[in-house]
């Protein structure tokens, strides 16, 4: 089969720039150390996400290591558990691993100008850690339509000096 | 005439060719595809139509630029309306009007039976219908219908059950279309034993097979777990497995808005432009990658859901970017058809050939402005399918700004563009408002610059899909381009525009239809010029169908095997939702 020369540059060209967008992504996932949202949160239970052993009543709790923190978000329609009526508040200079569930419906937790963004799906728990340097205050979009009230469902999260940061009242 | 600028001493065209102009309009000759195509244009538009009013009303209502028409609860009344009658009804019938064309065209024979063929059209009306209604029953507090489900429709949102009955009806419709198309080639090829299947046949059997792969996963999450579960059957279903099921249709769907675009890209477009497809064996080796290859690809939908391991989204990730390819070869095929038809017309200069093309034959604008709008979403795309650079969009408004240049123009100008040419053979009659035809093209591309642009950098900025406010209680919008009231203005500003140019395109459709026969000469022809590679010299393993499946069918079980199977393992209700009516 006759392939003109000039297909078969762009065909060879066409291939090779594929296989940058691949190496890209990977060096993304593999050398940056970029977390994607993936099976790592394990199941949940699909209504009452909190009776699960891998999943603790909603709030912010101290991480593993020093200047690590958990924070548990419940999702449901249409608030943010905590985040909605309370904002959600961690230190500066610290790690933070959201474990977030659903107690209805999918839900979307976007933080405003971030890359954190993962959807939460009910019997799912889905984990992003992140590492916030400065203090700075975030808004929190659930992104994923959940109902009639979806434009309705925000929050908020702030990063505040580790001085106005109280550990032993803020964290459970 | 377009192709009476071919270069006459070509030495590949056939006598037949000089004299087959068919001045017979196609529906004379095939009386019972024309019908059906007519029919399925009628509702292909009709859709559009609906779907673009709906359209505007949400542009306007999203950006506060005016909201008197719907409140925010009925936003995802109408989101959802604009959502399933343009990307599965305008799209779908469009695909099967203009792919029973085809068919009868290049086989030169016409449908088999007008019942069967008129069967599968008014099951695929009738589901369509029972969709529109449930839907649009929301706004409507009498009536018990309700389908704020958006055409995602994830459980456990649930539908009404008429929603769900009329999806599951209207599939099976397609199903039917699909077998009446294969049937005609089976008859075909009794006739012709040896020969190469002819190319716009090949491209509706390559789809025609992709959709029935496709359409499992879909029929399955319906048929199986939705439909019982809106009708109180069973009680919960599983979230994760059934959206995992809507992904594995709701990927190759893409394809079925792309493929008719394509089809004319590669068939009609180089007539158009006055010359002839560079090569039909690679316009094949394009129709058969996207056949193997654009099904396991639907996790690129779900980087940013838990419960999937990030192994998987890798090997999807890793097939979206080759599924580049056919794209890429598609770009210079087209490309390249282009300009030879521009030299042909005696097109001179590196890029001033361009002036030659036939820019005020609307059939010939609007594919390529379609196709040029189609390389500027290919590279937001990139963006989406990247699964680290995708969760700064994910679900943003980057997303529809992205998919209106796809479907919403690659796909979308060209049906309109190709409507111009087509809807006169299957009518017998002149285009009408031929003016106004002449500047759609041009209202629409300029529409959707604005108002893809501005939800791109609005998504930049953070900005959510689907939701019916402006702005936020607890905090606003940082744009990193431009400004956030700007970005509305724009996107209100081409919301106009493309309604301008979506009425614009009904009205031509609808004179034309409402015109009589024979007044004026017809202007077109269905005739194609042969390619400048013809296919007797490819590889005859390119038309072997059955070959094609089993690649694609083992590279779905590689892609969704294990996922399904651990989705499964645990039983398929669980972890268990039940259902939350909207
Ligand atoms: C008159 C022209 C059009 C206008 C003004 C328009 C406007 C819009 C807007 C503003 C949205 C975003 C709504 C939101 O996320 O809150 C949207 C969504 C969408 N549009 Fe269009 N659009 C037009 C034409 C089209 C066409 C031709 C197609 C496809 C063939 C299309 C398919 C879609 C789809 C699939 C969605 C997503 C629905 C969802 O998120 O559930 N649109 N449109
Ligand atoms: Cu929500």
């Amino acid at each position: 089969m006759h392939v003109h020369r000039f297909e078969r540059i762009w065909l060879v060209g066409s291939l090779l720039l594929i296989a940058l967008f691949v190496a890209t992504v990977t060096y993304g996932a593999v050398g940056a150390g970029y977390g994607m949202v993936d099976a790592e949160g394990g199941q949940v239970d699909g209504t009452d996400p909190t009776a699960s052993e891998n999943v603790r009543e909603p709030g912010v709790y101290n991480g593993s290591e020093d200047g690590h923190y958990d924070v548990y978000v419940e999702t449901q329609r249409f608030l943010f558990v905590p985040g909605t009526n309370e904002p959600i508040r961690v230190p500066a200079n610290s790690t933070v691993t959201f474990h977030v569930t659903s107690s209805d419906v999918l839900h979307g937790f976007e933080v405003v100008g971030t890359n954190i963004n993962t959807m939460t799906v009910p019997g799912q728990k889905a984990t992003v850690t992140a590492e916030f340097d400065e203090p700075a205050e975030y808004g929190i979009v659930c992104n994923e339509y959940c109902g009639s009230g979806h434009h309705t469902m925000e929050g908020s999260l702030q990063v505040v000096p580790p001085s106005e940061f109280n550990e032993t009242s803020e964290v459970q | 005439m377009a192709h009476a600028h071919d270069d006459p001493t070509s030495e590949n065209r056939a006598q037949s060719e000089l004299t087959a102009g068919n001045r017979v309009a196609f529906v004379d000759q095939y009386p019972t595809a024309a019908r059906v195509t007519r029919l399925c244009f009628g509702v292909s538009f009709t859709a559009l139509l609906i779907g673009a009013v709906l359209g505007i009303v949400q542009a306007l209502h999203r950006t506060n630029v005016f909201r008197g028409v719907i409140s925010s609860v009925d936003y995802y009344t109408v989101l959802t309306g604009h959502g399933v009658l343009l990307a599965l009804f305008f799209t779908i019938f469009f695909l099967s009007g203009v792919f029973s064309w085809g068919v009868a065209r290049s086989l030169d024979r016409d449908l088999l039976s007008r019942r069967f063929s008129l069967f599968w059209f008014g099951l695929q009306l009738a589901g369509a219908t029972a969709v529109a209604l449930a839907i649009f029953g929301g706004f409507v507090g009498e009536i018990p219908f309700e389908a704020d489900v958006l055409y995602t429709f994830y459980a456990p949102l649930q539908a009404h059950p008429l929603f769900y009955a009329g999806l599951a009806a209207w599939l099976v419709g397609t199903w039917l279309a699909g077998a009446d198309w294969i049937r005609l080639y089976v008859r075909w090829r009794r006739d012709n034993g040896g020969e190469r299947i002819p190319l716009q046949t090949f491209m509706v059997l390559t789809t025609t097979l992709m959709w029935y792969i496709a359409t499992l996963g879909v029929a399955v999450e319906v048929l199986v777990f939705l439909l019982p579960l809106s009708l109180g059957l069973i009680d919960s279903v599983d979230p994760l497995l059934t959206r995992t099921l809507f992904w594995y249709f709701g990927h190759p769907v893409v394809y079925f808005w792309l493929m008719p675009a394509y089809f004319a890209w590669y068939t009609i477009l180089p007539k158009l432009a006055g010359g002839r497809l560079f090569s039909d064996p690679l316009a094949r080796v394009v129709f058969v990658l996207f056949l193997i290859l654009s099904t396991p690809v639907g996790f690129h939908h779900q980087y940013a859901d838990p419960g999937i391991a990030e192994g998987f989204k890798f090997v999807a990730m890793t097939n979206t970017m080759f599924l580049l390819l056919p794209s890429f070869l598609t770009a210079f095929t087209a490309v390249a058809s282009i300009e030879y038809g521009a030299r042909q017309r005696g097109g001179k200069g590196y890029l001033r050939w361009m002036t030659a093309l036939p820019w005020s034959n609307p059939a010939f604008a609007g594919c390529a402005l379609a196709g040029l709008m189609f390389a500027a979403g290919g590279f937001s795309g990139i963006v989406n399918a990247g699964m680290n650079i995708n969760s700064l969009i994910h679900n943003t408004l980057w997303v529809p700004g992205h998919f209106h240049l796809t479907v919403g123009t690659a796909s979308a100008l060209t049906m309109m563009a190709i409507s111009y040419w087509l809807y006169p053979q299957v009518t017998g009659k002149r285009l009408q408002f031929y003016g106004l035809a002449q500047i759609q093209p041009y209202v629409w591309f300029i529409g959707m610059a604005l108002m893809s642009n501005a939800m791109h950098r609005a998504g930049l900025a953070g900005v959510p899909r689907r939701t019916a406010e402006p702005q936020y209680q607890q905090f606003s919008f940082e744009a990193v381009f431009g400004s956030v009231p700007e970005m509305r203005l724009q996107i209100a500003a081409g919301a106009l525009l493309l309604t301008i140019g979506a009425l614009l395109f009904v009205t031509v459709m609808a004179g034309t239809w409402l015109a009589e026969r024979g007044r004026g000469r017809l202007r077109v022809d269905s005739h194609l010029p042969e390619p400048i590679s013809g296919v007797s010299d490819s590889p005859r393993v390119l038309d072997n169908m059955k070959l094609w499946v089993v690649v694609a069918v083992v590279l779905v079980a590689i892609a969704y095997g294990f996922p399904i199977y651990s989705m499964l393992a645990d039983g398929a209700f669980n972890p268990a939702a039940p259902p939350v009516p909207v």
